[in-house]
C-alpha cells in the first residue's frame, strides 16, 4: 500500500491516521501538504483525515476542499484511485463535490465525542471487504457537524444503488432514532460515490485498531484496503 | 465598490441553529416570533470595476465557488454603491 495522507492547516487527526496505516499495512504513508499540486508517484490510496481544517471557518471543509492538492485528488479519483475521507475528511469530500450531500450541524446542537455502533451494509467494496454485511462495529465519533443531509432524489439514489455503507445502529444492528446520534438522514454514517472508489464517513475507524485501546473494530477497514490493493497490484 | 452577499438555507432544510435561537427568543420573553432561520452576510469591497453588471457577475462567481454551498443554501447578491 502506498497511501498519501493529506494535511491541511487545522487538521489534527492526521497522525492517528498515519499511525494506523503504518500499523496495518507495514508502510508509513506519505504526508502531503495542501499546497502541493501533485500526489507522490505510485499513490494507491488517498486519505483525507479528520480535524478542523481552517478552523471550520465558512463551512466545515469548505476552504480545504478548494486547496491546490484537491485538483490532484479529483484527477486521482477520476482515474479510479481509492479515496477515504474520515470526519472532516468526509466534509471536505462533500464540499469538493467528490461525494453528494452535506454534513450539517448535529440535530441536538451538541458536539458528540463517544463510541458509536455502526452497521456495515455491504462487504463487497474495497473499503469493507474486511467485514461481513450486517456486521456491527464499535468505533468513536467526534464531531459537531455530522448530520448528513441531501435532497430526496440524491438519498433515493444512494439507497437504490446500495451506496450507504455505514449506518448508526444499536449494538445489535437495529436502526433506531435513539442510536442515530446526530440526526443524519436514514442514519447515514458513511457513503460511497457512484463509481465505488471514494468513501466518506463521520466515525473514526483509525482509532480502534489496537487491542490496548479496547477495540479493534476499525482494523477491518484498513486490513481490507491492504488486501484489495495487494490483489489489484 | 461595495457589495453584500447574503447566504441563507434553502426552504425545507432543517436549521437546528435557527431552532435554538427561536427557543432562546421565546425564553427571553420576545413574543410573536414564530420562526427563525439563520444565515450569513458577507460585506465585500471590490476594486477595478465601476460596472454594476460586471460586479454582480463576479460576486455570483464568488458565491457559487465558495461563499455558498448550493446543495443546501441560496444566496443573494447586492451591489450597495
Amino acid at each position: 500500500m502506498k497511501a498519501a495522507v493529506l494535511v491541511f492547516p487545522g487538521i489534527n487527526r492526521e497522525r492517528d491516521m498515519a499511525r494506523t496505516l503504518r500499523l496495518v499495512s507495514g508502510t508509513a504513508p506519505a504526508m502531503v501538504w495542501h499546497a502541493e499540486t501533485e500526489l507522490p508517484k505510485g499513490t494507491d490510496l488517498v486519505v483525507v483525515p479528520g480535524g478542523f481544517s481552517y478552523g471550520d471557518y465558512l463551512r466545515c471543509g469548505a476552504i480545504a476542499a478548494r486547496s491546490p492538492i484537491m485538483t490532484a485528488v479529483h484527477d486521482f479519483a477520476e482515474r479510479g484511485g481509492l479515496v477515504l475521507g474520515v470526519c472532516n475528511g468526509f466534509q471536505i469530500l462533500c464540499e469538493a463535490g467528490l461525494l453528494p450531500g452535506v454534513l450539517m450541524r448535529n440535530s441536538q446542537l451538541k458536539f458528540i465525542c463517544r463510541d458509536v455502533y455502526l452497521r456495515v451494509e455491504r462487504s463487497d467494496t474495497p473499503f469493507t471487504r474486511g467485514y461481513n454485511a450486517g456486521q456491527v462495529i464499535k468505533v468513536p465519533v467526534a464531531h459537531g457537524e455530522g448530520n448528513y443531509i441531501a435532497d430526496g432524489e440524491t438519498v433515493a439514489r444512494l439507497e437504490g444503488d446500495g451506496r450507504v455503507i455505514f449506518r448508526y445502529s444499536s449494538p445489535d444492528g437495529m436502526i433506531d432514532p435513539n442510536w442515530n446520534h446526530n440526526g443524519a438522514m436514514n442514519a447515514i454514517a458513511g457513503i460511497l460515490n457512484a463509481r465505488g472508489n471514494v468513501l466518506g464517513m463521520m466515525p473514526h475507524p483509525e482509532n480502534h485498531v489496537e487491542a490496548s485501546i479496547g477495540s479493534t473494530d476499525g482494523r477491518g477497514l484498513f486490513a481490507g484496503l491492504v488486501d484489495h490493493l495487494a490483489k489489484a497490484a | 465598490m461595495k457589495a453584500r452577499v447574503t447566504v441563507t438555507l434553502k426552504t425545507g432544510v432543517l436549521d437546528p441553529q435557527g431552532k435554538a435561537i427561536e427557543g432562546a427568543l421565546r425564553s427571553l420573553g420576545v413574543e410573536g416570533v414564530t420562526s427563525v432561520r439563520q444565515g450569513k452576510v458577507f460585506d465585500i469591497e471590490l476594486e477595478g470595476t465601476d460596472d454594476r453588471a460586471k460586479a454582480e457577475a463576479l460576486l455570483k462567481q464568488a458565491a457559487d465557488k465558495l461563499l455558498a454551498n448550493t446543495v443546501v443554501e441560496n444566496y443573494r447578491v447586492e451591489v450597495v454603491g
